[in-house]
């Protein structure tokens, strides 16, 4: 045991017992002059669960895709081939399913961001700040109820004698019922938070007193929400569309709950997995949905919406 | 309590099924013998412990409802401690046998042949299980539970997929399929069905008997020119489906609110359905109907083949059978069991009654060598069915 670097005790007090040389210390006396060796520390186990868990699993995801699978024994036989890829390409079910599910997503992202625009921007710019954070607390809400709730809830809802039925029936109008309609009434409701609040962070960065230059030098309402509000909220907006739309995108769950009798990619990926035992297509068919949403994200990089994510 | 665990579980066990694709994918190359192996002679010592793997309810130790436990007893006659999972889909079971990991499994008719053919399960003995003898007649030897005469394992419950109709809307009661297929026009949008590639053999039951033509002996053995024609009801079917079901709950629902006013169901749900006040009612078609039938099976790779075949036994017991069946909501496959179960229940589910089993047909692997014995033509497997049942679907 060394002494020699404990600092001299002040005179009339108890001398502070030098630090033992435990193992813990001597590492920490190592990472603390080796600085490089202390971010490999840090960084190993985010890189591992990032490299390994995702990155390793989707890499094994596409690879997948190319094998093909013997139907009776459910054996996967890892010899590359095209089949599958080609299948999802040109197979007419998966076209339409794919144009169906884009269709949903769409729908989806358009009815979210006309939602969202107005409520994110009364949050943000016309409540009190008592009012802001209710409605934050508000819009955050729905989210810590499950999923599956909510998605039943709608259910109940959407039904012939559902509590839609009972209020609109009196205007002549009529439930959708189950089907597509119902379908992106649900996930509009699911993944509107999601698109409110990236847009009201947005919106927060507007400085006021650009609004109040707009109006003093003659701005109508409309032209300063043209000309000033949306361009810098633009790439907040963008990024709640990629919520709203990839979330459909990749969906399952709530169209096999309101959706009637249509199916939805995802319904194709989980038949595959599920009662079909064929990873090799559905790994074909979730290639679909990545490729349209990094298509997606290609596209706007440039307006820096993946900033405001 | 009943099927519900079983398609309840499948959002959350396909969450992480696709989530595991590479993990899976791992698995399934790693077995592969063909070989199940030769049936047992004789039995040896218990070997103290055996793992199982069964629908939710098939296996209950008391853990989710104190009043329910059936393995109890059983450890405590045979010293063979139990350990038990639960699988969700059949396709998940079959996922699972591969790993080798399990002595015993109870696997309905569309996974058997399939574990067969793979090899991850071994013949039976069935001499070597004496309550074997109990077990009704009409339920062994068929071709789901057994291949050449050699037996794969014993009999569990089974039940009927029943034709359920709204009593308010739907007049005249029907006798009939033909409300679900050529007369599904007059309830359009309100139609609902099963949600399975294995649906496509309820269309062939109702042309077995309505288009006789086709020559279709058997609803699992369709050949190229059957199984279209199948496909071709089922495709016209679909302009009238409300929705299609797999999840119980949302079948209860459906009847409950008059989004579905006719179409497949099971036993239990008209009970469930019934207790609620509904307005529904159930018929076993004239044509006849689809059905399950389960199998406890022994694996191939069992380090526990005497606990297997001690837990074998012991399932196929009056007291046991009685009180799996029951909890799960489906017949007994053994005689005795019904003195075991509460009032009624038995009749509810028409345990026994050999006339009204011999119009169910059970889900039975569709392969390539027909299943009828046909060896002139090959017939439509598994793998074209899920294709076309996603096309049908469209």
């Amino acid at each position: 045991m060394t002494t020699t670097d404990a600092p001299a005790p002040a005179p009339g007090r108890t001398p502070v017992p030098a630090p033992r040389d435990t193992l813990a210390r001597r590492g920490s006396v190592y990472l603390s002059s080796h600085p490089r060796a202390r971010l490999a520390l840090l960084l190993s186990a985010p890189l591992f669960w990032l490299g390994l868990v995702y990155i390793f699993a989707l890499a094994a995801l596409l690879i997948t895709a190319f094998w093909s699978v013997d139907s009776f024994t459910g054996q996967i036989s890892t010899e590359f081939t095209l089949d599958n890829i080609i299948t999802v390409v040109t197979g007419s079910l998966y076209q339409t399913v794919t144009l169906r599910t884009l269709g949903v997503a769409l729908a989806v992202t358009v009815i979210d961001v006309a939602l969202a625009l107005p409520i994110a921007f009364f949050m943000a710019k016309v409540a009190s700040p008592r009012l802001q954070r209710a409605l934050v607390v508000a819009v955050l809400t729905p989210l810590w109820a499950s999923y599956l709730v909510k998605a039943y809830a709608w259910r109940s809802v959407l039904s012939q004698d559902g509590i839609l039925e009972w209020l609109i029936s009196p205007l002549g109008l009529h439930t959708p019922g189950y089907g597509l309609p119902a379908t992106i009434i649900t996930l509009s409701y699911l993944w509107l938070p999601y698109v409110i609040l990236p847009i009201y962070a947005g919106l927060e960065r507007v400085p006021d007193s650009l609004l109040e230059a707009s109006g003093d030098l003659g701005g109508s309402t409309w032209q300063t929400m043209r000309l000033v509000v949306l361009p810098m909220a633009m790439p907040a907006i963008i990024a709640g569309t990629i919520f709203s739309f990839s979330l459909s995108l990749g969906d399952y769950i709530t169209v096999n709950i309101v959706g009637g009798a249509s199916q939805m990619l995802g319904n194709l990926v989980y038949t595959n997995v599920g009662a079909a035992n064929n990873l090799p297509l559905a790994s074909a068919i979730a290639l679909i949905p990545i490729v349209i949403i990094s298509g997606y994200l290609f596209l706007v990089r440039r307006t820096g919406a993946l900033d405001n994510l | 309590m009943t099927r519900i665990p079983r398609r309840a579980a499948r959002v959350g066990t396909t969450a992480l099924a696709i989530a595991s694709v590479a993990v899976l994918t791992a698995c399934g190359t790693t077995s592969g013998s063909t070989d199940g192996g030769e049936a047992a002679t004789e039995l040896g010592e218990y070997e103290g412990q055996v793992s199982l793997l069964a629908w939710p309810g098939y296996v209950e130790d008391g853990s989710n409802d104190p009043a329910i436990d059936w393995v109890t007893p059983f450890e405590e006659a045979t010293g063979c401690v139990v350990t038990s999972k639960t699988y969700g889909t059949s396709d998940e079971a079959f996922n699972l046998m591969k790993t080798g990991e399990y002595d015993v499994v109870a696997a309905s008719g569309d996974a058997t042949l399939r574990l067969i053919a793979a090899g991850d399960v071994a013949p039976v003995n069935t001499d070597l299980i004496p309550n074997y003898e109990g077990i009704y007649d009409f339920l062994k030897e068929k071709e789901w539970n057994s291949v050449d005469g050699v037996s794969y394992g014993v009999p569990h419950g089974y039940g009927a997929n029943l034709l359920m109709y709204n009593t308010d809307e739907v007049t005249p009661a029907p006798t009939s399929w033909d409300v679900v297929f050529d007369a599904a026009g007059d309830y359009s949008g309100k139609v609902t069905a099963y949600d399975s590639p294995i649906y496509i053999a309820d269309a062939a039951v109702y042309l077995m008997a309505h288009e006789p033509e086709l020559g279709i002996e058997n609803p699992y053995a369709l050949d190229e020119t059957q199984f279209a024609a199948a496909v071709d009801l089922l495709k016209a079917q679909r302009e009238h489906v409300g929705e299609y079901w797999s999840d119980y709950l949302k079948e209860i629902q459906a009847f409950e609110t008059g989004d579905s006013v006719v179409g497949t169901t099971w036993q239990v749900i008209q009970n469930v359905l019934a207790a609620s006040g509904a307005t529904t009612d159930v018929v076993l078609p004239e044509e006849g109907a689809t059905g399950w039938s389960d199998t406890w099976m022994i694996g191939s790779e069992a380090e526990n083949p005497n606990c297997a075949y001690a837990w074998l036994d012991y399932i196929a017991s009056p007291e046991a059978n009685g009180a799996a069946t029951e909890y799960f909501g489906e017949a007994p496959s053994n005689e005795a069991a019904c003195e075991f179960r509460s009032e009624g229940s038995c009749e509810a589910f028409h345990a026994g009654d050999a006339e009204y089993a011999a119009q169910i047909w059970y889900w039975t692997t569709p392969i390539a060598e027909c299943v009828d014995g046909r060896t002139d033509v090959e017939c439509v497997d598994y793998a074209g069915w899920t294709t076309a049942w996603q096309e049908i679907k469209g």
